[in-house]
């Protein structure tokens, strides 16, 4: 291809390594933070180059482990069970829309759609599901509101459908005598894997990322997400020792190497997704070519 | 369902039986995520009593809004939310074009992937991981800013959490970090699929360089660029609540710069419990939300009817 030349190179490299370094060079402080001593990062700050290093932020972790072992089984869960449930719900919807000849089909488009459009905002929705639903301090709140199906989803999976899977091979199927479920499960998810990954993908790093809903449906901190606990200790670094379940009530506190703390228990929240990104980043990028292109 | 052949054309319900029945489970989260809340956007005009629920409670006709269009808050958000958006909209286009096309020219294949991979990821990061970021470079007493970056200016230690008008400079730069990124995969993708024979061409007449991206990406790109102006405009009013929200750690002290309408309809419904003020607020929103969506869109379609929506 024809690219500015050899020696010019350089012109490019040096602006993008720049940005590259401003990317990432802010986990790198929060990693080495959490890694240094209490002592130093009062006397010099938050550093890249600590005078000592320690390793009490991650003690006093391991100490208060139940409540973050139980909290990353919360995350753990939704995102499991969320992507499941999302992805069923979204290809069970968008794959009867691609199909010719179903009844009401413009209508339930339409439906769909009207959601991108327009939409209750946060007052109505806290009060449905508060009120009617009963939703609050249940697991199903970090589940549910906003998050488990979108209609830009649907229409996305909807034109999948429509422009890679030939008519004639249900047709065929259906003469072969599959029902339509099972042309459905056997024939059309199969062949869909690229747009099931991509949606799969959003969901899931929309499910590990949420922490809206645990901020304003649960206040039982058992049902805590990883999210929702680092929520909490950002303004409120005690959390940990004073959730009961930390066996050693009383004995943080004073103790407690705070400024250290706060940075490895965003290390702990933030590695899962660092440490899966290099696998992940090429299907996210073409999900994203893909989505941009039109739902 | 039992498939008899031939099938009984007439009768679709019967035929399509469990293809209707599979969009159920969906179609009934909608309903339930997205069209009762739009209904209950009605309590903007009642007086909301929780004993007596949603239906129940008195109408009040107006009254909500007086309360919220009599007090400086509703200017103050709206024109906080509006300029936010400009400037967020205008840099992160301006950056991410600019960053795509300098991309699309590096000639390691590999280093221009890695490049575009690390810049896409501060777009995965949580909004509660990003306060974190911030926090440690931004604290009082221990940030990297104020001991490390100001003292080799010698500049005094500045109070970053509780001086509002650092604000609208700092949430600018985090929304150009975390977006940008994720704009650029889209622009890129769009330089890649140019026709090489544009380039090729020009090249052939002794176009520089600067020439081809002025006379050739740029216009092949400015349809996709308007395109996605106009969808974000449509979606101008409203803001990431957590950049807002989390990012300044919900500091009341900021809130001359950092309230926008999502933060305002939160804090009136969990923080005060002003359920009129909220509701009020959040009407105000979906509907010029709403409106924008239409009006942006009917330019879209002026521009590029396949671009549109609908």
């Amino acid at each position: 291809m024809n690219t500015i030349n050899r020696g010019k190179q350089i012109w490019l490299h040096v602006p993008m390594l720049a940005l590259a370094a401003a990317c990432v060079l802010p986990f790198l402080l929060l990693v080495i933070s959490s890694v240094s001593d209490e002592g130093s990062i009062l006397r010099q700050g938050y550093t890249f180059f600590p005078d000592r290093l320690g390793s009490e932020a991650y003690r006093y972790l391991w100490n208060h482990s139940d409540q973050l072992v139980r909290a990353y089984g919360v995350t753990v869960f939704i995102t499991i069970f969320g992507t499941t449930a999302s992805l069923l719900m979204t290809a069970m919807l968008a794959y009867p829309m691609s199909r010719q000849g179903v009844p009401w089909r413009g209508g339930v488009a339409f439906f769909v759609f009207f959601t991108l459009l327009f939409n209750g905002g946060l007052t109505p929705t806290y009060l449905i599901y508060v009120q009617y639903f009963d939703i609050k301090n249940t697991i199903l709140a970090l589940i549910v509101p906003g998050l488990l199906m979108n209609g830009f989803n649907v229409l996305l999976m909807r034109t999948f459908f429509m422009t890679t899977i030939p008519p004639a091979l249900i047709e065929a199927a259906q003469i072969d005598g599959a029902g339509e479920f099972k042309i459905f499960w056997r024939i059309i998810m199969p062949l869909s894997l690229p747009i099931v990954a991509t949606v799969g993908l959003i969901q899931t790093i929309i499910y590990w990322n949420d922490w809206f809903n645990g901020m304003i449906y649960v206040t039982d901190s058992r049902l805590f997400s990883i999210q929702n606990i680092l929520n909490r200790m950002l303004t409120d670094i005690q959390f940990l020792s004073e959730s009961k379940f930390s066996a050693q009530l009383g004995e943080a506190g004073a103790n407690l190497p705070s400024t250290t703390v706060k940075m490895a228990i965003a290390v702990v929240g933030v590695l899962p997704i660092i440490a899966m990104y290099p696998f992940f980043q090429k299907y996210l990028i073409k999900g994203i070519a893909i989505g941009a292109v039109k739902g | 369902m039992e498939q008899t052949y031939p099938l009984r054309r007439k009768n679709g319900l019967r035929k399509y039986g469990v293809l209707l029945l599979m969009m159920v489970p969906g179609l009934a989260y909608l309903l339930i995520n997205n069209y009762m809340p739009m209904f209950g956007l009605i309590i903007a005009f009642k007086d909301y009593n929780f004993a007596k629920g949603l239906l129940g409670s008195d109408w009040v006709g107006l009254r909500n809004f007086e309360y919220l269009f009599k007090t400086q808050d509703a200017y103050i958000i709206t024109r906080n939310t509006i300029l936010y958006n400009f400037a967020f909209i205008l840099l992160n286009t301006v950056f991410a074009v600019g960053i795509a096309i300098a991309l699309n020219e590096i000639r390691s294949r590999f280093l221009s992937r890695f490049y575009q991979s690390v810049l896409l990821l501060p777009h995965l990061i949580s909004m509660v991981i990003v306060s974190y970021l911030a926090y440690s470079l931004l604290s009082m007493e221990t940030g990297f800013i104020n001991k490390t970056v100001l003292p080799l200016l010698g500049i005094e230690e500045i109070s970053w959490y509780s001086e509002s008008r650092y604000w609208p400079f700092i949430l600018t730069i985090i929304s150009l970090w975390k977006g940008a990124g994720f704009l650029c995969v889209i622009y890129l993708a769009a330089i890649v699929g140019i026709d090489p024979e544009y380039y090729e061409a020009a090249t052939l007449d002794g176009a520089t360089k600067w020439q081809q991206i002025r006379s050739i990406t740029l216009p092949l790109l400015s349809p996709i660029i308007i395109m996605m102006t106009l969808l974000a405009i449509g979606k101008i009013f409203y803001s990431d609540f957590g950049l807002f929200y989390q990012v300044p750690l919900g500091s009341g002290a900021l809130n001359d710069t950092t309230q926008v309408i999502d933060t305002y309809v939160y804090r009136a419904l969990m923080n005060l419990g002003d359920i009129g003020m909220s509701s009020a607020a959040g009407l105000y929103q979906s509907i010029v939300g709403f409106v924008l969506v239409l009006l942006s869109n009917y330019a879209v379609r002026k521009f590029n009817k396949d671009s549109a929506l609908f």
